[in-house]
């Protein structure tokens, strides 16, 4: 099952793992990993925009990618939009495999893409305004790693 | 459609501007009138965001595709180009 969404409110990591593992009795592991806003460095709100045309059809291509790469028998992508407090999650992605070494790689590809791929742009507010958040090289050098 | 007052009014070209760039812009939306190409494009942006797009980094897209080759725009009224920055997700 591919599960891909754009959400514009608050979510619960834990709920939606839960449903998907309940949706992959036949996997033997899921791997998952939850992104959330930095409660540090005076951050005191992100927002993330989008562009509808292109960014659900991308992360749908990105999970279609990983089925393709993997053998998963499912995949789950959400991304939070909107305005979001320190704290609250802003991504979860997971992955459900026979075997656990596809379901870490597949998780961790599926990250690195979706920072430094998806069409996602984040600013944090400070005390002195809105800063846009440019992508560290680090993403790049990431998302490299998976290129053949 | 009997709005024949709407349907007189020009369509323009729709700018999706994204990111940063819509503080640039000052906007998030704006509309030119058509058929615009490449270079028409740069004209018609103020100097900062012309310089932004022209850049490498700035990538467009045109009815919800991304040009491989942005020179190659060609666009006419009724048409929506989305100026895109670096993103930055996750």
């Amino acid at each position: 099952m591919i599960d891909v969404r754009l959400l514009a409110r608050g979510f619960s990591p834990g709920r939606a793992l839960a449903r998907f593992a309940a949706a992959h009795p036949e996997a033997g592991g899921i791997a998952s990993f939850t992104g959330q806003v930095r409660a540090d460095e005076g951050v005191e709100a992100l927002e993330l925009t989008h562009y509808a045309p292109l960014t659900l059809p991308g992360m749908e291509a990105l999970a279609g990618e990983a089925m393709a790469r993997w053998p998963l028998s499912g995949i789950l992508l959400h991304h939070r939009i909107g305005l979001l407090a320190p704290g609250a999650p802003i991504v979860l992605v997971a992955a459900a495999a026979r075997h656990r070494r596809d379901a870490f790689e597949a998780a961790d590809f599926a990250m690195d893409h979706l920072k430094s791929e998806a069409w996602f742009w984040k600013r944090e507010r400070r005390a002195d305004g809105w800063h846009w958040i440019e992508p560290r090289a680090e993403d790049h050098q990431d998302r490299a790693r998976w290129a053949r | 459609m009997a709005d024949g007052a709407r349907g007189a009014e020009p369509v323009g070209v729709k700018l999706v501007f994204l990111g940063r760039l819509a503080d640039l812009a000052g906007a998030g939306e704006a509309e030119i009138a058509g058929p615009l190409d490449w270079p028409g494009l740069l004209a018609a942006l103020p100097g900062p965001l012309a310089e932004a797009a022209a850049t490498e980094r700035v990538k467009l897209a045109f009815n919800g595709r991304v040009l491989p080759d942005k020179r190659a725009l060609a666009a006419r009224e009724g048409d929506e180009i989305a100026l895109l920055p670096p993103v930055s997700g996750g």
